[in-house]
């Protein structure tokens, strides 16, 4: 996307360009979480919270306020009612905004794009339904259902050809998700990591690949372009090519696993041709045996 | 320039062709244009070099494509032309020449054209010409402007008849000029003089087809065998040729009926072929013509003679103890034999064969019935040929007036001289008289009468004899009974009374009167002075024509015609002279073919010799596709070829040779399935589709089946399911048939094995197993789908049982036929309608009629039938003992229909009555 003479016209446009498919991509997101069983997520440990935990005797160093009275008044020894831990958790969503996400190798597939923010949205919805805080990459994590909307308003499109994770706004001890399809270079992602390793966050790498980069069903002489025509590479038969193009992506699927792994986080390849509903239960289960 | 057979209108073009070394090179060196597409894993993609370079230039085989396209392109235009004409054109006048015979006939287009082709030229070169046909009557030659002559060249025709070249050397004009002979190669009288002739006058060029040349001599009919002879020429090879008879069909339309193959030896000119055809066919034979010549050469006209008479030939039948030998009808046989077809048998038999000619030897007196039939025959134009004898001169008839089958009252008696109870001599005969059908015929003189019948004097006696003897005693008589003649003889057909038998004389007087095969064919005597009309035409491609406003052709000259071949003045075809019917054929009977020999120094060529071919248009268009194609391949290398079409591709190439896989071959199983249901008697039931309903139809023919070999002589084999589609049904003598609302429809092919099935003698029991619940007239699921399953059968009308129906007795006495219904409804074959009420007292009626081929009910038999593994009943039937006793009587059924389907009305024969009456306790 090109920047407008007018930035407040194109604001606008683009506004109301949200303003349309927003509700559309927001009530699919819902949808999407709906799909997904949703319990009251305690931390099934004593902490601070509002749900009974257990009761246990007192001992040395706890508060008489902790004392709950009318259970020691049915035994000789105080009793501590303990509650469950409920810290809620701070989420970052960072949805590659780049424009090589843009791509579609059919008409009838969604981009990357789409998918990308159709599951970082329904993932938003998950976790704010079970009481998290969930923020777009750069934006403090809110809780609260409100807080979907800011969400949806925040997923624009950017103008580079390829994304690098945005770690900045990262809360400490958090979770994070990434959405892209990884294609840049490494670099980016690997100081991303490093950085959020650092904080103690961890989360999950969700790689989204449209099927014809998968499979690469090209043939012939072609020149080809990164969506925004910064890289092009040229060949006289791309068939001749394919086999050492997909070796060069499975490298890249290993390395991102490999570096996931390094830093505790979890790493899902999910393609636009399958089902949303997949890549969101992964994730969110990801999310939550992240602990 | 030329090069061989080829020649450049602009050589100089050809000079471009160095060029294509460097397009081979510049196309080389630029790849085709890459397809750009947006890849996001272009990322992925660098560094990755290509391991094959070559791929960046054009590939070979396309570079080989273009430089052809180029190659093609620039040829063409450098206007190439295949086989240039060298020859120098020639100047002065040009004298073209056709044969126009009916050999030209078979290159005749080609003929035209290349005269044509040098009319044109002479055009060109400001010749004047002068065409002329050589079939034509000589008439003198002018030369003139070419255009003149392309009007009449294009309306020329081939004649059906050889060129006469005799006057054409008179008519040539005065000075030198150049001749083009277009010939047809055969040697014709006075051409080797006309040649000479032309090449004394300047050059001669004789433009000859290559097409070989094939002629029909007429046929000739001996001993009844048709002989035919194919002459040919320009072949020297073995070859094979057929030779088809045509004539009409009895409906009056134009067919062949019959053909012989000619088969010529190595070397051989001429081949003979022997027709063989039955007597019928060959009289309606009118023309034989060889298959794929299209000449007139090639067809051979018959006429009569071919046609061999039908005679019947009776005699008085009664005097069996004479000697045969010497009986009238033995004479006329011998003497008929040769010539005619014989008809034996009864007037009445004979008639309706419509014979040429019925002879009654020494018959008197006809049936009124046989009279009557003789009349009828006479006035459509028969030949009653009648003799005398003893039985006539005793008879009564035409005594007092004159018979209808006799030309002239006869007097009683007759008469006898010269024997060795009378006075006088033998009378010879007298000179047949003008206007007699005899006349000409020279009579031996030890021809003599003894014995004859008399004619009474009446006012036409003497209009009617037509010969005497030399008293002046009739001795031949005839009158015209409506379009035919009654002729008597008054002597007898043997050598009894005269010895005119004893003659060739007999036989001439029977050709004469048109009995024998020759009359008209060929033209023996008596065409002096005749005149013959044309009948039917050939044209010089061999067709039938009318001859429209020809005129007639003497005697003289069509004789001469039959003997040296036709020409202008009598042109072949059939000619007719009253009853006579003559063919003149193009080929006389003596034709031979002989190549034409050419003076020297004649320029011989062959008509398409001298055409030279442009070619630039072929290489063009061959540019044209090989840049289309271009395009395509163009389109494959980058790459832009959609995947799909790509598959489609190369799903066509696979489709394209769809090999014919369905073979017939013998299938094991179904022999094996065969074996197995022609072991013994197989009952069978037709599998619906529906498990259940063929289990139970099985297990029911099972139980059946038990019954049968417990209680009767059938021993049947093990029930069989029937696939309708699929399995033979010739092997089953019984098919059940339950019916289920929702089973497929037999396709057509199963109908007729059906169909064959129920004509065969087969039955079929449909069972709609709806007894129960289907009342008068109340429409089931499985009574709907009967009427549609059964609208494709060949199924006779069908009636409600009768009482006194085969199938109550056919094993048991039956009044019902239960089931595991009991619905006394049973639809068999009607009888028919004249079978007659049941008598008072009668048990049943005489009913002779066949086995009825189809049994429906409603009844579920197979139900009540049915058995389990151990011999157990698999249903239960009504309610206790009584249910037990209706089971017995399904069975009863059962073994009634299997015994109505094998012995078949064997128990409605009279012969059983008394017992069955017994039986039946009356």
């Amino acid at each position: 996307m090109s920047l407008a003479a007018d930035p407040r016209a194109s604001l606008r446009a683009e506004a109301e360009l949200l303003g349309q498919s927003l509700p559309a991509l927001l009530a699919e997101a819902e949808m999407l979480a709906q799909t997904v069983m949703l319990g009251e997520h305690g931390r099934k440990r004593a902490g601070q919270g509002d749900e009974f935990w257990q009761y246990r005797a007192a001992h040395a160093g706890d508060s008489a306020r902790a004392i709950d009275w009318r259970r020691s008044a049915r035994a000789d020894t105080p009793f501590v009612r303990e509650r469950e831990w409920q810290a809620a958790q701070s989420v970052t969503l960072w949805v590659d905004p780049s424009r090589s996400m843009a791509f579609s190798g059919e008409k009838s597939r969604p981009t990357k794009a789409d998918r990308a923010r159709l599951l970082a949205l329904a993932l938003g919805v998950l976790m704010l339904k079970g009481g998290e805080r969930v923020g777009l990459a750069g934006q403090p994590p809110r809780p609260g259902r409100a807080q979907v909307v800011t969400l949806a308003n925040g997923l624009a499109d950017g103008a580079e050809d390829y994304g690098v994770p945005d770690a900045t706004g990262l809360v400490p001890l958090g979770r994070a998700v990434f959405l892209s399809d990884f294609l840049g270079p490494l670099e980016g992602i690997e100081t991303a990591l490093a950085y959020a390793a650092d904080r103690g966050v961890r989360g999950v790498l969700v790689q989204l690949l449209d099927p014809a980069e998968e499979e690469f069903p090209f043939s012939g002489r072609t020149v080809f372009e990164s969506m925004g025509g910064s890289l092009r590479h040229e060949t006289q038969s791309a068939n001749a090519l394919r086999d050492r193009y997909l070796a060069r992506l499975a490298e890249r699927k290993d390395r991102l696993a490999t570096l996931a792994r390094a830093v505790g986080w979890h790493y899902a390849c999910h393609h636009t041709g399958q089902p949303a509903q997949s890549a969101l239960l992964w994730a969110y289960q990801a999310l939550e045996g992240g602990r | 320039m030329t090069f061989g057979p080829l020649a450049f209108a602009a050589p100089g073009l050809l000079l471009a062709l160095i060029a294509l070394p460097i397009l081979w090179l510049l196309l080389r060196a630029i790849p085709p244009a890459p397809i750009r597409r947006r890849f996001p894993a272009v990322a992925l993609m660098l560094g990755l070099t290509d391991e094959d370079r070559q791929a960046d230039k054009t590939p070979w085989w396309l570079l080989l494509l273009r430089a052809l396209a180029i190659a093609a392109a620039i040829i063409g235009f450098a206007g190439p032309v295949l086989n240039p004409d060298p020859r120098d054109p020639g100047t002065g006048p040009l004298l073209i020449l056709l044969d126009g015979g009916w050999a030209d006939a078979r290159d005749w287009p080609r003929t035209q054209a290349r005269a044509q082709a040098a009319l044109e030229e002479a055009a060109r070169m400001g010749r004047p010409v002068a065409v002329a046909r050589l079939t034509d009557a000589a008439q003198p030659i002018t030369f003139s402007n070419p255009a003149d002559w392309a009007g009449r060249l294009a309306a020329m025709q081939p004649a059906p008849y050889a060129p006469a070249y005799a006057g054409w050397e008179m008519a040539l004009p005065e000075g030198g000029f150049e001749t083009l002979w277009l010939a047809d190669g055969l040697d014709h009288k006075g051409r080797a003089d006309l040649a000479a002739a032309l090449a004394a006058r300047g050059r001669l060029t004789a433009a000859l087809s290559p097409r070989p040349a094939y002629g029909l001599r007429p046929a000739t009919l001996a001993e009844g065998k048709i002989t035919l002879t194919t002459l040919r020429l320009g072949v020297p090879e073995s070859a094979e040729l057929d030779v088809t008879a045509h004539g009409p069909d009895p409906a009056g339309i134009d067919r062949e009926l019959g053909r012989a193959r000619m088969v010529f030896a190595p070397g051989a000119d001429q081949a003979q072929a022997v027709l063989e055809v039955p007597p019928e066919l060959r009289n309606r034979i009118n023309r034989f013509s060889l298959l794929g010549q299209r000449t007139a050469g090639a067809v051979a006209l018959t006429d009569d003679s071919l046609k061999r008479r039908k005679i019947a030939v009776i005699d008085s039948g009664a005097d069996r103890e004479g000697l045969q030998l010497l009986a009238p009808g033995h004479y006329l046989r011998q003497a008929l034999v040769p010539v005619a077809d014989l008809l034996d048998g009864t007037l009445t038999d004979i008639l309706p064969a419509k014979p040429d000619v019925i002879i009654l030897a020494d018959v008197a007196k006809l049936t009124q019935a046989e009279q009557d039939g003789v009349l009828d025959w006479l006035d459509s134009g028969g030949l009653l040929l009648r003799f005398a004898g003893p039985r006539l001169a005793a008879s009564d008839v035409a005594r007092s007036e004159e018979d209808p089958l006799l030309p002239v009252r006869l007097r009683e008696g007759g008469r006898s001289v010269g024997g060795t109870m009378s006075w006088g001599e033998p009378k010879p005969l007298a000179p047949f008289a003008e206007g007699s059908p005899f006349h000409g015929l020279v009579i031996p003189s030890d021809v003599t009468v003894t014995e004859q019948v008399l004619a009474q004097p009446d006012p036409d006696l003497a209009s009617r004899t037509i010969a005497a003897l030399a008293d002046g005693t009739p001795l031949v008589t005839r009158k015209p009974v409506g379009a035919g003649q009654v002729v008597l003889v008054h002597v007898t057909a043997n050598a009894e009374w005269s010895s005119l038998p004893l003659s060739g004389l007999f036989m001439q007087m029977l050709e004469r009167l048109a009995v024998s095969a020759r009359v008209g064919g060929g033209l023996e005597g008596a065409v002096e002075g005749l005149i013959w009309s044309p009948e039917r035409m050939v044209d010089g491609y061999g067709d039938l024509v009318e001859p429209g406003d020809l005129a007639g052709v003497e005697g003289e000259a069509l004789a001469l015609a039959l003997q040296d071949g036709p020409s202008a003045k009598s042109p072949p075809g059939l000619y007719r002279h009253e009853e006579r019917l003559v063919a003149l054929n193009t080929l006389p009977p003596s034709a031979s073919f002989r190549p034409a020999i050419w003076p020297a120094g004649t320029l011989v060529e062959g008509l398409g010799a001298a055409r030279s071919q442009a070619l630039g248009g072929w290489l063009l268009a061959a540019a044209l596709a090989l840049l289309a194609l271009d395009i395509l391949a163009s389109v494959v290398v980058s790459g832009r070829m959609p995947r799909l079409g790509r598959a489609a591709l190369v799903v066509l190439a696979l489709a394209l040779p769809t090999p014919e896989a369905q073979a017939q071959t013998p299938d094991p199983a179904a022999d094996a399935r065969g074996i197995e249901a022609t072991r013994g008697v197989v009952l069978a039931h037709v599998l619906t589709g529906n498990a259940e309903i063929d289990d139970t139809a099985a297990a029911g023919l099972r139980g059946l089946g038990d019954q049968l070999w417990l209680r009767t002589s059938v021993e049947p084999e093990p029930p069989m399911g029937v696939d309708l589609e699929e399995d033979e049904l010739a092997f089953f003598p019984f098919l059940y048939w339950p019916i289920t609302p929702d089973q497929p429809v037999p396709s057509t092919r199963a109908y007729a094995k059906l169909n064959a099935f129920l004509r065969t003698g087969g039955m079929i029991l449909f069972d709609t197993r709806d007894a129960d619940i289907a009342g008068m007239g109340g429409a089931t699921a499985e009574g709907e789908m009967l009427q549609l399953l059964a609208s494709g059968l060949d199924v006779p009308p069908l009636d409600l049982i009768p009482e006194d129906h085969v199938l109550t007795r056919s094993f048991y006495l039956l009044q019902d036929f239960p089931g595991r219904h009991r619905s006394a409804d049973l639809w068999v074959e009607a009888p028919p309608p004249d079978a007659g009420e049941l008598e008072e007292g009668m048990a049943f009626r005489n009913l002779n009629d066949g086995v009825t081929p189809v049994i429906i009910g409603g009844n579920d038999w197979a139900s009540a039938w049915a058995i389990d593994g151990t011999g157990a009943p698999l249903y239960p039937v009504g309610r206790g003992l009584a249910g037990e006793d209706q089971r017995e009587m399904a069975y009863r059924f059962g073994i009634n229909v299997v015994m109505h389907v094998l012995t078949g009305n064997y128990k409605s024969d009279q012969v059983h009555v008394p017992a069955l009456l017994e039986r039946l306790g009356q």
